[in-house]
């Protein structure tokens, strides 16, 4: 792995020509026994895999609307084909998002249609054996999920969608993948991604009071578990430790401050990533989002805000009201929601993003900058995936693209765009997303952030940007992981509230 | 040969509109268990109507894509439309006035239609990933769509066909009365072809035209803070918990 080297730039953004293969056998690590037992799948591949499989497809489809109409409605025209990352940047032809569905398509046309049980030659149709189950597991975990092809397709199929049914398939036959299932153990058994445990979690959280008080001269407060603040923060756990992570957390604190707001981080729910999206499977994603829920009735909080973090927003915004009923409108006998629901102060939005929160009070004027603390950045801004693609902010359809942007505008005097072909809904993911952002996938990695890296490089040629303005946690491992292959300094990827934190005056509004 | 016809045209469309209505019924009765409109997207039902409406008329997401199929996939979409108006009065006596005005239009749209279609063939033939992901079958559809096309087109301007009498057999078989059918060959071939594309219409990818207003990504309102969104078998969970 470590002799994984960066694909050229392209001078013209060319379509690659296919290199039939090239990422072949590439997959993640299958997570072992034990992993998969921490979830109730099989430990090892069942001996009726074939059979089981075939069922559970069956069990997806009459499941979800989307799996059913997407299998049928391609026609195979090719509007996706260029689309994909990973595509561009392996050549490899399994890539392009509707030849990955197509994996999954061809077993669904032989085993479910008549044309393909009749002429499975003619439609493509090929039936599942243990090659194919194979290459699912290996170009299914080469999909992370973030919807670039559903932009473009005339019929709004969702490789994403297919990508998850074929991972709860898998998962579910007993060939689950490592990093995202020991990963949802973990929040399940701790709360948190990292397996960091309460005690941890309160002294990480005095020792960056300690230094914001060195910092800064005043106390900003990094609660945990208190009862009755009126804000629960949810963020990445990566948040807590990681670097540049922790820079946009400690912006988080800032702003609570500088507004007298009172919050709270909940030791028991520490995590806003929830990966049982990653794997497509409901239970595992509505268990991990029912942690949520259970600590804002035991803290009693008001509002619930959510950090930096592109699926973690989405999974927040669009699913944790049906999931949990963080949200509002439920119907009046709905007693499972209306418990939360009648807790929660409705003149917030539930759940509310911090570039909401945030862009809230600046436009209120409860918070003042001094941008110069920023002025040694040319700042541009990468929209993640998920946020993009799967969510919204604000009251207007493409809030998800402004808001983060006005926030920059206004901490920071220097802000330029990146290709419009490569942002706001067109954005590239970073190549980490998806589940996808483990060590074991380290070339996937790379190439995969190669667009995302080409529209970088012109900017940072043309008009020195030195400075990557994120709101993801997955995106901020990733680019710091892999940029530097790219001949990128680690330095210059940070976070949203990061540049907040820089100009944000504390101490003037009390 | 007129009778074989009859037979033939009355199992395509018995096998047309119950597997297209079966198919529909299927993805209606699926639940959509989360929203997944891809943003931004409306976030309001009259909104959706709107997207849905730009997809289906004018191809909206296809042309952000690519202009090539874009444009070619647009042509023979539209072209086909005004053509099947056109073929209307075939089936009304006496013609409805917007058919007979549409009349010329429907002419030139038939060579417009095997130009789009045409544009399409030669790009999956030439353009080496979409080559790589074409199937025989979708070969075959263009094939067979060309041939209606063109078997059509030469009725008119190559050879003549007695289409009054073309329309008095199909007058006739919509009151279930079998009369006689010119024995022509473009009209044979024509005629046979369009059997084919609606008795195999439910079981292939032309299962698009009804797919697309079922998709979740393109009819969903995004609006999941506001409105708690439920299907029932996610809301069982809740009660066994």
């Amino acid at each position: 792995m470590a002799e994984v080297t960066a694909p050229a730039y392209r001078t013209i953004p060319i379509i690659p020509k296919l290199i039939p293969g090239a990422m072949e056998g590439k997959g993640p690590y299958i997570a072992n026994e034990k992993i998969q037992a921490d979830l109730g799948f099989p430990g090892q591949l069942v001996d009726d895999w074939h059979d089981k499989a075939i069922a559970k497809m069956g069990d997806l489809l009459r499941k979800y609307r989307s799996v059913a109409v997407f299998m049928d409605a391609c026609v195979h025209c090719g509007a996706c084909s260029d689309k994909c990352h990973y595509f561009i940047g392996t050549a490899d032809p399994k890539n392009m998002p509707v030849a990955r569905q197509d994996l999954m398509r061809s077993v669904y046309r032989r085993y479910f249609t008549w044309a393909g049980k009749l002429f499975p030659k003619l439609v493509g149709a090929r039936d599942l054996t243990r090659e194919v189950l194979d290459e699912w597991y290996n170009y299914y975990h080469q999909c992370s999920e973030c919807r670039r092809c559903s932009v473009f397709c005339p019929y709004g199929i969702d490789t994403a969608e297919i990508t998850m049914a074929a991972r709860e398939i898998l998962a579910e036959v007993g060939m689950g993948q490592k990093y995202s299932n020991e990963i949802i153990a973990k929040v399940h058994k701790i709360g948190n991604n990292l397996g960091l445990p309460g005690p941890a979690l309160k002294d990480t959280m005095e020792g960056l009071e300690e230094d914001v008080k060195e910092d800064t001269g005043i106390d900003v407060r990094f609660p945990i578990d208190v009862k009755g603040a009126e804000v629960l923060l949810i963020t990445p756990s990566a948040d807590f430790f990681a670097e540049p992570h922790i820079d946009s957390l400690i912006g988080y604190a800032k702003v609570f401050h500088a507004t007298g707001t009172s919050w709270t981080l909940s030791s028991m729910s520490s995590e806003a990533a929830n990966f049982g999206m990653f794997i497509g499977n409901y239970e595992q994603l509505r268990k991990v989002a029912l942690r949520i829920r259970q600590a804002a009735l035991d803290l009693g909080v008001k509002r619930i805000v959510v950090g930096e973090c592109g699926h973690a927003w989405r999974v927040a915004y669009s699913f944790w009201n049906t999931l949990s009923g963080v949200g509002d409108g439920s119907d009046p006998d709905d007693k499972f929601a209306r418990m939360l629901q009648q807790q929660l102060d409705h003149r917030y939005r539930q759940p509310t993003h911090i570039c909401e929160f945030t862009w809230d009070m600046i436009e209120r004027g409860a918070l003042s900058f001094n941008k110069e603390a920023n002025d040694k950045y040319v700042v541009s801004f990468h929209d993640s995936c998920n946020v993009a693609r799967g969510s919204r902010m604000g009251d207007l359809p493409g809030g998800q693209f402004e808001i983060p942007r006005n926030i920059i505008r206004a901490v920071a005097n220097n802000f330029v765009e990146m290709d419009p072909g490569t942002t706001r809904e067109s954005t590239f993911c970073c190549g980490g997303g998806g589940g996808l952002l483990t060590d074991d996938l380290m070339e996937l990695r790379v190439k995969g952030a190669l667009p995302r890296m080409e529209a970088l490089k012109q900017v940072s040629d043309e008009k020195g940007v030195n400075f990557l303005a994120l709101i993801c946690a997955i995106c901020k491992t990733q680019f710091s992981k892999v940029a530097p292959y790219y001949g990128f300094d680690r330095k210059m990827m940070g976070g949203v509230h990061q540049l907040v934190s820089n100009a944000i005056i504390l101490g003037d509004k009390q | 040969m007129s009778v074989l016809f009859a037979i033939l045209f009355y199992l395509a469309t018995l096998l047309f509109v119950v597997g297209l209505l079966s198919r529909i019924a299927t993805y209606a009765r699926t639940p959509a268990p989360l929203k997944i409109p891809t943003t931004p997207a409306p976030t309001t039902q009259g909104g959706v109507v709107l997207r849905m409406a730009r997809e289906v008329v004018l191809f909206e997401s296809l042309f952000k894509a690519n202009l090539w199929i874009w444009s070619m996939g647009w042509l023979f979409h539209a072209s086909m439309a005004l053509v099947i108006m056109r073929h209307l009065r075939y089936f009304t006596d006496p013609v409805w006035g917007w058919v007979v005005l549409i009349q010329p239009f429907g002419l030139y749209a038939g060579i417009t239609m095997l130009i789009g279609l045409c544009g399409l063939w030669v790009r999956r033939i030439f353009v080496e990933r979409i080559r790589y992901i074409s199937t025989p079958s979708d070969h075959l559809w263009l094939v067979l769509l060309i041939g209606i096309a063109s078997s059509g087109l030469m009725m008119q301007f190559a050879t003549h066909t007695d289409v009054i009498a073309v329309k008095s057999f199909f007058i006739g078989l919509m009151g279930f009365n079998i009369g006689q059918l010119p024995a022509d060959a473009p009209l044979m071939l024509h005629l046979f072809l369009v059997v084919a594309l609606l008795a195999l219409f439910p079981v292939s990818k032309l299962l698009h035209a009804p797919g697309i207003f079922f998709s979740p990504t393109r009819n969903q309102t995004d609006n999941p803070r506001e409105k708690r969104h439920v299907s029932g078998w996610g809301k069982k969970m809740e009660s066994e918990s």
